[in-house]
C-alpha cells in the first residue's frame, strides 16, 4: 500500500458497450436538466433549506421513499435488460459480463437501495406520528441515516459509468469476489458503497428502537402500539443485531482485496466459506428486516379496510417476536449443498420450517380479521389482498426449498429465484406500495389516482404471476440461477418467453404508478379533513400534511386504535378538554449530516479506486464533521404559542 | 452547579429528557458494538491454528508484554469510574484530574500494544498478510486499538467542553456517555486477554 500512489485501472471511463453510452447520455441530460430546473427556478436554497438540510422526520421519509422509488426504476431497468437477454434460447443482446455485471446490481439494489430506504421511509413517515410524538428519538442521527444511505447509493450506481460494475452476485461468495479473480475496482464499490450505507442503517436501527421504547405518547403502552410500530421496534433489534456482522464481513473482505489479509483465501489459511457464514448471519435476518415492516404494514391496511380491530393482536406481536429470534438461527440454510455434516443440515432444515408456523399465525390473523368485515377495496387495500395468495406460495416454496436432501434438487436453480421474487415482491414490495398509497395523503396532502392505482395493482400482479410462476417449473427442469443464455431444444423456450412477457407487465404497471403521482399531485384529490380512510391510529388525528410539529397537543391514548376510540367517543358527544397550548421544543436544521455523507463518499470512492491518499483525506473530513457537531450546543428552537396557533387556525383546528 | 438538579436522586446526566434518551441510545449502541466484536472475535477462533507455517500465538505471545497492557487498561477504567463519582459529587476538579490520569493510562496501553505490533512485525516477520490467524489478530486486536484510540481523542474534546461549561446536564451526560464506551472497552479487553492471549500461550 503506497500513499502517494495513483494507478488508474485500465478503464476509468466506461464507454464500450451501446447500452453504457446510451446511460451516459442520458445522465449528462438528467443531471443538466435538473441544474437547469433548478437555477430557471431560483430553486437552489430551497432544495438546500427545505430539503438537504432538514431534520424532519416527515421530509426525510419523503426523501427515502422518492429515492427508492429512483433505485426501483434502475433496479427493474436491470430485471427487463435479464429477461430481454432471456426471452429466447442463444439471444446476443447482452453479453456474459454484461449479464454478470446486471444480475449483480439488480439484486443489490432492490435489497439495498430499493426495499430497505422504502421500509425506512415509510417507518419515517408513520412512527412518529403513529406514537403521537414530535419526531424521532435523534432527528439529527436521522439525517445522517439518510446522507448515508444516499451517498452509498449513489457511489453504488456509479460504478456502471466509471471503473466498472460488480459482477460476482449480490451474495459476492469468495473466491470468485476476491481479488486474484475481480480484480477490477467493481467489487470495491460493492464493498465500499454497502459499507457506507449500511452505517446508515444502523443508526436508523439504534434510533427508531429508542423512539419506540422511550417516546410513546402518554398511555399508549406497549401492548397499546399499531402493529406497524411493533413491527418497526422488532426490525430495529434485528437490525441492531444483523448489521454489523455484515459491516466485519465486508471490512474483512475490503481488507483481503485492499490490504491482502488472507480471510477468505485459500492461501494463508483462510476460507471462502467463513465469507458465505458472515454474510447470511446477516443476511438472513435481513430478509425479516425486509419482510417484517411490510407485515406491520398490511395489518395497518387490512384493518383499517375491513372496519375491524385486528385480530389476535397479541398472537401477531409473540409471532414478530418468534420470527425474529428463529431468524437468526437458520442462516446455513442458503448453502446446504456446500458439505457441511447431515446433523448440522437437519438442525438448519428445522429451524427454518419452524419459521412456517408463526408465519401461519399472522396470516390466519389476517383472514380472521377480514371475516365479516366490512371491506373495502381500495388501492392499499388491493396490494394487501394481493399479498396474500402470492406470499403464501412464495412461503410454500420456502418450506420445500428448507428440506436439506430435497434442496440438493432445486438448490441455485429457478426455482430458488421464483421463491425470493414471491416473498420479496409479494411481501416488501406489495407492503411497500401499499403503505405507499395508504400513507401519501398524509405526506402530500392528496390521494394518489385509485382508478391509475387499481390498473397499476392488476397489471402489476398478474404481470408478476406471469413473470415468477413459469421460473418455478423451469427450475425444476434444470435451469439454473445466474446462466446468461440457453441453448434450444431444452423445453425452456415457451416459458421463458412467457417470463418475460410478465416482467414487462410489471414494468408497464410501475410507469403507471409514475405517472398516477404525476397526474395526482396536479389533479388529484385533496384530503383535507386529515382522514381520509376513516382510520384508527394517530396518525390520521393530525392535518394532511402533518404540521412540522405533528401535534398541537400529545394526545392521550386509552386503547389499542387510539383514534378509533377517540372518533368513537366524539360520536357520543363527550367533549374533549383542550389543555393550553404550551411552546413547542424542536430541534435545528443542520447541513453538517450531508457534508458528513459526502465525506464518506469521497473516502469510498477513494478507497475503490486504491487511491489511499484521497480515502483518508475524506475519512478525515468525517472526523471533522464529528468535532464540529461534539462543539455544538446551539442545536434547537422553540416554537412559540402564537406561530402554533396560526398553523393550527389555517389548518381549521383552532 | 449540581444544584440545577431538582430530584436529589436522580444523576445531573439523568434530569434531562434528552440526557435520558441520548444514553439509552448510547446503550443500543453498545448493543451492537458488542455483535461487532462477537463476530471478529468468531472469526478470529476460527482461524487462531491457520497458521500456514508462520509464527504461531506461543511464538508470539509474551505474558509480561499482554500482563502490563491488561493491566493499564483496567487501571484506567478503574480511574475513569472515579471520575464518574466524582462528577455525580459536583467535584469538577477531581472529575477533570482523573480523566486526564484514565487518558494517560490509554495511552500508555496504546504504547505498549503499538510496540508490540511493531515488534512482531520488525522481529518475527508476523504481519497482516502472513496467514489467516495473523490477519484475524491484527483486525481483532487493531479495531479494539482504534476504539481507545478514538475515545482519546473524543474525551479530550469533552474535557475542553467540561473545562469551558462547568458541569451541566449537557456535558455531564456526555461525559458519562463516554464513560460507558471507555469501560465496555476495558470489557472487550478481558474478553480479548483471555480468549486470545491466555488460550494463546496455553495453546
Amino acid at each position: 500500500m503506497n500513499l502517494f500512489e495513483f494507478k488508474m485501472p485500465e478503464h476509468f471511463i466506461i464507454w464500450n458497450d451501446p447500452l453504457i453510452k446510451g446511460a451516459w447520455v442520458s445522465i449528462i441530460l438528467a443531471t443538466l436538466g435538473i441544474v437547469f430546473v433548478l437555477t430557471y427556478f431560483k430553486k437552489w436554497k430551497w432544495l438546500w433549506d427545505e430539503w438537504l438540510t432538514t431534520v424532519d422526520h416527515k421530509k426525510i421519509g419523503i426523501m427515502y421513499i422518492i429515492a427508492s422509488l429512483l433505485m426501483l426504476f434502475r433496479g427493474g431497468a436491470d430485471a427487463l435488460l435479464m429477461r430481454t437477454q432471456l426471452a429466447f434460447p442463444d439471444m446476443k443482446f447482452l453479453n456474459a459480463q454484461h449479464y454478470n455485471e446486471i444480475f449483480t446490481t439488480h439484486g443489490t439494489l432492490m435489497i439495498l437501495f430499493m426495499a430497505m430506504p422504502f421500509i425506512i421511509g415509510m417507518m419515517n413517515i408513520a412512527i412518529p406520528l403513529q406514537l403521537g410524538t414530535r419526531d424521532v428519538a435523534f432527528p439529527y442521527l436521522n439525517a445522517m441515516s439518510f446522507w448515508l444511505f444516499f451517498f452509498g447509493a449513489m457511489l453504488f450506481n456509479i460504478s456502471f459509468v466509471i471503473g466498472g460494475s460488480p459482477d460476482a452476485g449480490w451474495t459476492s461468495y469468495t473466491p470468485l469476489a476476491g481479488s486474484e479473480y475481480d480484480p477490477g475496482p467493481g467489487q470495491n464499490y460493492y464493498l465500499l458503497a454497502l459499507q457506507i450505507a449500511g452505517i446508515g442503517t444502523l443508526m436508523t436501527g439504534v434510533n427508531f428502537l429508542v423512539t419506540i421504547v422511550k417516546m410513546r405518547a402518554p398511555g399508549m403502552t406497549l401492548m397499546r402500539m399499531p402493529m406497524f410500530a411493533w413491527s418497526t421496534l422488532i426490525t430495529s433489534v434485528i437490525i441492531i443485531f444483523a448489521f454489523p456482522v455484515l459491516t466485519v464481513a465486508l471490512a474483512l473482505m475490503t481488507f483481503d482485496r485492499l490490504f491482502g489479509t488472507h480471510f477468505f483465501t485459500i492461501s494463508g489459511d483462510g476460507s471462502p466459506m467463513m465469507w458465505a457464514n458472515l454474510f447470511w448471519v446477516w443476511g438472513h435476518p435481513e430478509v425479516y428486516i425486509v419482510i417484517l415492516p411490510a407485515f406491520g404494514i398490511f395489518s395497518e391496511i387490512i384493518s383499517t379496510f375491513a372496519r375491524k380491530r385486528l385480530f389476535g393482536y397479541n398472537a401477531m406481536v409473540y409471532s414478530m417476536v418468534a420470527i425474529s429470534a428463529l431468524s437468526f438461527i437458520v442462516w446455513l440454510h442458503h448453502f446446504f449443498t456446500m458439505g457441511n455434516t447431515p446433523a448440522i443440515n437437519s438442525f438448519f432444515s428445522v429451524s427454518t420450517m419452524a419459521i412456517a408456523i408463526p408465519t401461519g399465525v399472522k396470516l390466519f390473523n389476517w383472514l380472521f380479521t377480514l371475516y365479516k368485515g366490512r371491506i373495502e377495496l381500495k388501492a392499499p387495500m388491493l396490494w394487501a389482498m394481493g399479498f396474500i395468495p402470492t406470499f403464501l406460495i412464495g412461503g410454500v416454496t420456502g418450506v420445500m426449498l428448507a428440506l436439506a436432501p430435497a434442496d440438493y434438487q432445486y438448490h441455485n436453480s429457478y426455482f430458488l429465484v421464483s421463491h425470493f421474487h414471491y416473498v420479496l415482491i409479494g411481501g416488501t414490495v406489495f407492503g411497500m406500495l401499499a403503505g405507499m398509497y395508504y400513507w401519501w395523503p398524509k405526506m402530500f396532502g392528496h390521494m394518489l389516482d385509485e382508478r391509475m392505482g387499481k390498473w397499476a395493482f392488476w397489471l402489476f400482479t398478474i404481470g408478476f404471476n406471469v413473470c415468477f410462476f413459469p421460473q418455478y417449473p423451469l427450475g425444476l427442469m434444470g435451469m439454473t440461477r445466474r446462466m446468461y443464455t440457453y441453448p434450444e431444444g431444452l423445453g425452456w423456450d415457451g416459458l421463458n418467453l412467457l417470463s418475460t412477457i410478465g416482467a414487462f407487465m410489471m414494468g408497464v404497471g410501475f410507469l403507471i404508478i409514475a405517472y398516477s403521482i404525476y397526474w395526482s399531485a396536479r389533479y388529484g384529490e385533496r384530503d383535507t379533513t386529515g382522514d381520509p380512510w376513516n382510520g384508527r391510529t394517530l396518525e390520521w388525528a393530525t392535518t394532511s400534511p402533518a404540521p412540522v410539529y405533528n401535534f398541537a397537543h400529545i394526545p392521550k391514548v386509552e386503547g389499542q386504535d387510539a383514534f378509533w376510540l377517540m372518533k368513537q367517543k366524539r360520536k357520543k358527544g363527550k367533549k374533549e378538554k383542550t389543555p393550553e397550548l404550551k411552546r413547542i421544543h424542536m430541534p435545528k436544521d443542520s447541513g453538517r449530516p450531508f457534508v458528513f455523507s459526502f465525506f464518506w463518499f469521497v473516502a469510498g470512492f477513494g478507497f475503490v479506486f486504491e487511491w489511499h491518499l484521497i480515502g483518508f483525506a475524506g475519512l478525515l473530513g468525517v472526523l471533522a464533521c464529528m468535532l464540529l457537531r461534539s462543539f455544538e450546543y446551539d442545536d434547537h428552537y422553540y416554537i412559540e404559542v402564537d406561530e402554533i396557533k396560526r398553523t393550527e387556525a389555517a389548518a381549521g383546528r383552532l | 452547579m449540581a444544584t440545577q438538579n431538582n430530584h436529589a436522586s436522580t444523576p445531573l446526566e439523568y434530569s434531562t429528557e434528552e440526557g435520558r434518551l441520548k444514553i439509552f441510545g448510547f446503550w443500543v449502541f453498545l448493543g451492537a458494538e458488542i455483535v461487532l466484536f462477537a463476530t471478529l472475535f468468531a472469526t478470529y477462533l476460527t482461524y487462531q491454528h491457520a497458521t500456514a507455517g508462520g509464527p504461531t500465538p506461543q511464538d508470539l505471545f509474551v505474558v509480561k508484554d499482554f500482563m502490563i497492557e491488561t493491566l493499564l487498561l483496567l487501571a484506567s477504567s478503574f480511574t475513569c469510574g472515579l471520575a464518574i463519582y466524582e462528577m455525580r459529587r459536583g467535584n469538577q476538579k477531581a472529575l477533570l484530574l482523573w480523566y486526564i490520569v484514565t487518558l494517560l493510562l490509554g495511552a500508555g496501553f496504546l504504547y505498549f500494544e503499538i510496540h508490540e505490533f511493531f515488534m512482531y512485525v520488525t522481529e518475527e516477520g508476523a504481519t497482516m498478510q502472513t496467514s489467516a490467524f495473523l490477519s484475524s489478530f491484527f483486525v481483532l486486536l487493531g479495531t479494539h486499538g482504534a476504539h481507545v484510540t478514538l475515545g482519546i481523542f473524543w474525551i479530550i474534546l469533552l474535557l475542553i467542553q467540561l473545562q469551558k461549561r462547568g458541569i451541566t446536564p449537557v456535558t455531564s451526560r456526555k461525559l458519562f456517555v463516554a464513560g460507558l464506551y471507555w469501560h465496555f472497552l476495558d470489557v472487550v479487553w478481558i474478553f480479548i486477554y483471555t480468549l486470545v492471549y491466555l488460550m494463546g500461550v496455553a495453546g
